[in-house]
């Protein structure tokens, strides 16, 4: 593996069985994601966005082939093992925020950092930090449905950077927010990418969206077919 | 410790996100109330029933009865029979050198139950002052004793919370006999308080009955040592008796509750069977309608024990929130309540129905069985449901 990629996929291929039929999502797929990269994966629905973004977070597993992660193979790892390597490299930012209903933004914000050794008091500083870098510093106390849509989405993202993971991983990130959330949402993506060199991968229709990564790639049938069209 | 702040997390975060399947929950909750109150309701019924037979009986005391008769009402002893008993070794004397026993009868009379408004058969046992000396802890709490040779009744205090037409001063008719309650006594709330007792040579000749008796209680010399007067009784050919303490045989008498405990397991066991299909349908709900916390949990690295457990957790939480609510409801409302039953001589016996701690802990732990079984099956759903499956689901 070069010195400098985190990701690399060799030749995945991913099969579903639906009934009596096999459904192939990606046939020969290679893919490398360089550290501190901001990658947009774009294409129609069905293209195989969703099933990549998943391979890469760990939360689904090729049928065939390899994947390194930052010098180490990890697709034969256990459900376990699978575990505890997403609580420690991957933040998940999703489309409609995931978050705990029933947990005040400072609770859903320290749920990774239950899965680490740190203390009470310890953990509290890092959420305390998280919320301040997404602007939520006073909203700590609130219920997620006490919040706008944007906030939420930045209370998603404070939960994601929390545990200082090398990868985000953002499903339609600003799919449920208008235009200015959206952009607001962008922008702090990009902040994290430039400011504090956080590698993101992220899938969108949006091509507004798509305009914030330092790379895009269309993805249709399970092949890239354009690649680096903002580099 | 990781591993248990997970467990904890997803627990709290359960138990917190109850208010959101309320309705459902509580059906869960209230299944298993039930469930919990009828078991309580019989195992304190038996409960109650056993420990007034228990107290009824002595172990300082023999009781003789005709061979192989089951209750004092099916046995009869004559007169020449008692006094060949009463020369038996190991019975205790009175102050004055005599054998220290009372022969007494046991007759049914009618009453009417007071929560019913139903005939019932209540005894009457004709007794004389032996028969009061040799059963502890009785008194006269109202009224006086009756005086020999008058038709006058005491009755027990039980009979009169149970039965009507028995307050003090009342008269009383059995078949063409008429008689009049002088006084009420107590004997510690066991079986005898619900009895009428009259003078036993009235009630022979009210009631016919010669010179017969149904039992003989004899006091022992040495309390549970009834050999000597099985011997006597054994080398008279003529003598065809059982002999026991009276501890003994109102322990026999109590046999016959296993059947009513058995009963209420039976009972309370095919009920839970419905309370375990609700736990079940609301466990099964709850994990389908955070299908999506659960992934989103599982993607950030929680494992899939702690899904698990916080799956099962939930589900022994409704059921002993519904173990504790049944356990308190029916101590409020049947700890200590009265109630009367047919007992072995087709008489009521009159008995407080006492949940224990004991009984009270069988609830929860029903209650907690419940919870464990219909949670297992949900929570290893929770536990094997595959992270990109859940957000499929709940996309």
């Amino acid at each position: 593996m070069t010195d400098g990629n985190l990701f690399e996929l060799k030749g995945i291929s991913k099969r579903f069985v639906k009934g009596k039929e096999a459904i192939s999502i990606f046939g020969d797929l290679d893919m490398t994601i360089k550290k501190g990269d901001f990658l947009a994966i774009m294409g129609p629905s069905g293209s195989g966005k969703t099933t990549l973004l998943n391979m890469l977070g760990g939360v689904d597993q090729p049928t065939g082939g390899e994947v390194w992660f930052d010098g180490q193979r990890i697709d034969k790892y256990s459900e376990g093992q699978m575990a505890k390597w997403r609580a420690g490299n991957i933040g998940f930012i999703f489309q409609f925020y995931n978050l705990m209903p029933m947990l005040s933004a400072a609770r859903n914000v320290e749920l990774p950092l239950l899965l680490t050794n740190l203390s009470a008091s310890q953990r509290k500083k890092s959420v305390d930090t998280a919320l301040e870098l997404v602007g939520l510093g006073d909203r700590a106390k609130h219920l997620p449905k006490e919040m706008s849509g944007g906030q939420q989405q930045r209370v998603a993202i404070a939960r994601a950077i929390v545990s200082d993971p090398k990868l985000l991983l953002c499903d339609e990130p600003t799919g449920d927010l208008d235009r200015h959330t959206a952009d607001e949402i962008l922008e702090m993506l990009q902040l994290l990418n430039e400011k504090f060199g956080k590698t993101i991968v992220m899938v969108t229709h949006d091509g507004a969206a798509a305009k914030y990564a330092k790379h895009v790639l269309h993805l249709d049938k399970g092949e890239f077919v354009e690649k680096d069209l903002v580099a | 410790m990781k591993m248990l702040s997970q467990i904890w997390a997803v627990i709290v975060m359960n138990i917190r996100s109850l208010p959101q399947r309320l309705w459902m929950s509580l059906a869960a909750v209230l299944a298993v109330t039930v469930v919990v109150a009828v078991l309580l309701s019989f195992l304190a019924m038996a409960n109650g029933f056993a420990k007034t037979l228990e107290g009824s009986g002595s172990d300082k005391v023999a009781i003789v009865t005709r061979g192989g008769s089951q209750s004092e009402l099916n046995s009869v002893l004559s007169r020449e029979a008692v006094n060949a008993v009463a020369v038996a070794p190991g019975i205790a004397k009175k102050a004055d050198g005599t054998p220290f026993y009372s022969a007494e009868l046991y007759v049914v009379v009618d009453a009417i139950k007071r929560s019913s408004g139903t005939e019932v058969n209540l005894p009457l046992r004709g007794i004389d002052q032996a028969g009061f000396d040799l059963r502890d802890n009785v008194s006269i709490v109202e009224g006086r004793m009756f005086t020999p040779g008058n038709n006058e009744l005491i009755v027990g205090q039980k009979v009169l919370e149970q039965f009507t037409g028995f307050e003090l001063g009342k008269e009383v008719n059995f078949g063409k006999s008429r008689w009049v309650v002088v006084g009420v006594f107590s004997t510690g709330g066991n079986a005898f308080e619900s009895e009428l007792w009259a003078d036993a040579r009235t009630v022979q000749d009210q009631f016919r009955r010669g010179n017969s008796y149904q039992t003989m209680r004899i006091r022992l010399e040495e309390p549970g040592n009834v050999q000597g007067i099985i011997d006597t009784v054994e080398a008279d050919p003529t003598l065809n008796l059982d002999v026991k303490t009276e501890a003994e045989y109102f322990s026999e008498q109590g046999r016959a509750l296993r059947g009513m405990v058995y009963f209420g397991w039976g009972i309370s066991i095919v009920m839970a069977l419905g309370a375990l299909a609700g736990a079940l349908n609301t466990m099964f709900t709850s994990v389908a309608s955070r299908s999506r916390e659960i992934a989103t949990l599982r993607a950030i690295g929680f494992s899939n024990v702690s899904a698990f457990f916080g799956t099962l957790a939930e589900s022994v939480v409704l059921s002993i929130i519904g173990g504790i609510v049944g356990a308190v409801l029916s101590f409020t409302f049947l700890d200590g309540m009265t109630a009367s039953t047919l007992g072995a001589s087709f008489t009521q016996v009159v008995f407080s129905f006492e949940l224990s701690p004991e009984l009270f802990i069988n609830g929860i732990i029903l209650s907690l069985i419940i919870g464990l079984v219909g949670g297992i099956f949900p929570a290893w759903r929770a536990a094997r449901l595959p992270v990109v499956v859940a957000f499929r689901n709940a996309a």
